[in-house]
């Protein structure tokens, strides 16, 4: 058979049913015997960004592969920045390209692009395939290392003669990854100090990351904390993965977390990291960051642990068998008598909850309030329904005031931080999930940078919802130049207010869906329920909202967590003797 | 900042050294010097890299070096418990006059003439860099038209091998 059918056939093999893709010349060849697959399926996207996004919200809501496929030179190219996010958040993603022949490569020949080496950087692996029978190998070898250990983007290159030229196939493959080992199950020595400093803390927190819901940990999870009492945060790449309506539930924490999660970690005297890496973002200066707390820092990532902030306790591990390891032993603990009271903490914490709930201002000029706008969606649409935001101002709403209770419901991109996720991702989750309700949370910028998969979404009968919270401007950036900038608004103003150009209903008409407006709060819920009785299109709310909403609490870039802010020119009592 | 001497056994693949060169200059490393190629197992490569760093940095690439998934096992060399070699042409002006000082100067280092013109040798040297440096010093007077070294490479005291071991089977 071609180089093409062992690459089609191994697909199948390998439990592949979609394909996000755009056919072109290198690649060409691989769209022939992918017409007659009866098991993949090929999702036509409009530009290659957003078959990589799709194939990570594919990934994020189903816990599979994602796969994505692109020509050579600008098709692969356009698949950098999806490949880039899918690495920062660790995302299961396979990238397949066609290369120009072997004969021209290193030549500049049309479309040639060395995609090998530009994602060097930003692969967990990558491959440039030589010929045809090792293509069942390097396609089963990608999968499983987009898949195990920390999981990540892998890309695999094409040349068109491999496509084209003869090759056996068989099938399964032996793998040859003599240098891959993932750790899987923790050192048991380290997990029962973990253990014994869990039992005795006095003011612990469990600080859960992505990670958690990567392993799929959120029922052991619960027990753990459950079993101990201790307070949760969850960050942005983990909202769902502990349930926020939980008692236990402090918040999330970070540059816009809740007052009760920050404060948590910097006033604790251990913190617990299950699948988190110290983020800047969460963290904020680092020096100032948990001055007092001992850190036990699980990651199945060596290279995590002790990056950013010095581990006492380092665990190398799935975080499933990192907390049900932890369970046992704290219950060994707790039955040799060994059980510190956190009663005191509890209170501290509490009486934050209370005093600095989230919350917001009502525009003074009686705007919408976008806040409002989330929240309300959040409460109509329900825990089981698939949220995927973009970035900036709504998607840190959308991360706060949404009440997440499942996993894999919070999709959006943490730490490359791309806007224009949020679309391509839904169509990618409304694919992989198509009986969950999914709901893109966009912002007027970032929905200009990707809106085009709403027409792939209509013709490929992927029904998303987008709720468009167009406040007429890169809003995130614009708060920053409200508060560090004198109010000087350069370049971002978008005039979708101004000149409603776009006019986003015209647009979502114009791409095959169902265009609505919103502009009072009076229309929210109506709005929203017309929304959610369309079931065999697309829908767009354009939800004109307020250009002067800030995101709040914030602890300023550059600044310790100890200066977070409230709101704006509003400290919160943090320290002891306050309360 | 200390140096420390990396030994990184890798898949003897194409690109696995820029996978290695690169994760250095992408961390914020310097590499000191570096140098590859095959070991006994031609299946595995083995790179030498000296770079200058803080333990708790040196700590990070390492980790990071290990994630890259051709790379089978990465072992430092301490200075004492192994030994470091590298190699040096050098081409000196030496005419007449003071011919007889750099031959004096070449066997002082236990280092080998391999080219000979009217005005000047050409030099190979091998040994630490400490050796080399002080023979580099000692030539400078007499005018150094051209010179080359080769990276590190270095290899433990004693009878124990660390190409040896589970992972390293597997690639050979």
């Amino acid at each position: 058979m071609s180089g093409a059918s062992a690459l089609v056939r191994s697909l199948e093999e390998l439990g592949v049913d979609v394909v996000f893709g755009i056919p072109g010349g290198a690649i060409l060849p691989a769209y022939d015997p992918l017409f007659d697959s009866q098991k993949v399926r090929h999702i036509l996207v409009r530009h290659e960004q957003g078959a990589g996004h799709a194939a990570t919200g594919y990934a994020q809501a189903t816990g599979r592969v994602g796969v994505c496929m692109a020509t050579s030179g600008p098709g692969a190219t356009n698949l950098v920045t999806p490949i880039a996010d899918a690495y920062m958040d660790s995302v299961p993603m396979v990238a397949i390209t066609g290369q120009v022949a072997k004969s021209s490569i290193g030549t500049d020949a049309f479309q040639e692009a060395d995609i090998q080496g530009i994602t060097l950087p930003i692969t967990k692996h990558n491959y440039l395939v030589q010929s045809g029978e090792e293509l069942p190998r390097i396609l089963a070898e990608a999968f499983h290392l987009a898949s195990t250990g920390r999981p990540g983007p892998v890309l695999v290159d094409i040349p068109k003669d491999v496509l084209v030229g003869q090759t056996t196939f068989s099938w399964p493959p032996t793998l040859e990854l003599p240098g891959y080992h993932p750790t899987l199950h923790p050192h048991g020595k380290q997990i029962r100090e973990a253990a014994r400093m869990l039992a005795s803390a006095k003011r612990p927190v469990l600080y859960v990351g992505g990670g958690v819901l990567k392993a799929g940990a959120s029922a052991s999870l619960r027990k753990l904390a459950e079993l101990t009492g201790v307070p949760v945060v969850t960050t942005l790449m983990a909202r769902g993965a502990f349930p926020d309506s939980h008692p236990q539930h402090v918040g999330m924490p970070g540059m816009h977390g809740t007052v009760s999660a920050v404060y948590s970690l910097q006033r604790a005297d251990l913190i617990v990291a299950l699948g988190a890496r110290f983020d800047d973002r969460v963290t904020g200066k680092l020096d100032s960051f948990a001055p007092n707390a001992a850190i036990v820092h699980a990651d199945i990532d060596p290279a995590e642990i002790g990056k950013n902030r010095v581990a006492d306790v380092p665990i190398v591990g799935d975080a499933r068998y990192v907390i049900d390891e932890l369970i046992t032993a704290v219950g060994a603990e707790y039955a040799a008598g060994h059980k510190a009271d956190i009663g005191d903490w509890w209170s501290q914490l509490n009486d934050l909850r209370e005093r600095y709930p989230l919350g917001w201002e009502e525009p003074a000029d009686g705007t919408l309030a976008p806040q409002q706008v989330i929240q309300r969606l959040g409460q109509i649409a329900g825990p089981d329904a698939i949220y995927v935001a973009g970035v900036g101002q709504h998607q840190m709403w959308a991360a706060q005031f949404i009440s997440y209770e499942n996993p894999a419901t919070w999709l959006n991109s943490g730490g490359l931080g791309t806007m224009g996720y949020a679309v391509p991702a839904a169509m990618g989750a409304k694919a992989g999930a198509p009986d969950k309700m999914v709901w893109a949370i966009d912002g007027d910028g970032c929905f200009q940078m990707t809106n085009q998969e709403l027409a792939t979404c209509a013709l490929e009968g992927i029904p998303i919802k987008v709720a468009v919270i167009n406040n007429g401007n890169l809003g995130m950036v614009r708060q920053w130049q409200t508060l560090f900038y004198d109010e000087r608004y350069s370049n971002t103003d978008l005039g979708t207010h101004k000149h409603r150009i776009p006019d986003f209903v015209k647009l979502a008409e114009a791409l095959g869906c169902v265009g609505l407006r919103c502009e009072t709060a009076a229309d929210l819920d109506n709005t929203i329920a017309a929304a959610m009785a369309v079931t065999d299109q697309p829908v767009v709310i354009d939800f004109v909202v307020g250009k002067d909403a800030m995101v709040w609490p914030m602890v300023a870039a550059g600044t310790g967590n100890d200066e977070i802010m409230f709101a704006r020119g509003v400290r919160p009592h943090f320290d002891e003797d306050d309360i | 900042m200390t140096t420390h001497t990396l030994s990184v056994l890798v898949e003897n693949k194409p690109g696995v050294l820029a996978r290695v060169s690169g994760l250095f200059s992408r961390r914020g490393f310097n590499i000191d010097s570096l140098a590859v190629g095959e070991t006994e197992h031609p299946e595995v490569s083995r790179i030498t890299i000296v770079v200058n760093a803080d333990a708790s940095p040196l700590e990070q690439v390492t980790k990071q070096l290990n994630k890259l998934v051709n790379v089978l096992k990465i072992v430092e060399l301490e200075h004492n418990a192994s030994v470091q070699r590298e190699l040096l042409l050098i081409k000196v002006r030496a005419d007449r006059p003071v011919r007889s000082q750099v031959l004096e100067t070449v066997q002082l280092f236990r280092a080998r003439v391999v080219d000979v013109a009217p005005d000047a040798l050409t030099i190979e040297a091998t040994g630490t860099a400490e050796k080399l440096d002080a023979l580099i010093r000692d030539l400078e007077p007499y005018g150094i038209k051209e010179m080359v070294q080769s990276g590190m490479v270095a290899i433990g005291r004693g009878s124990r091998s660390i190409t040896m071991g589970p992972s390293l089977r597997a690639a050979s």
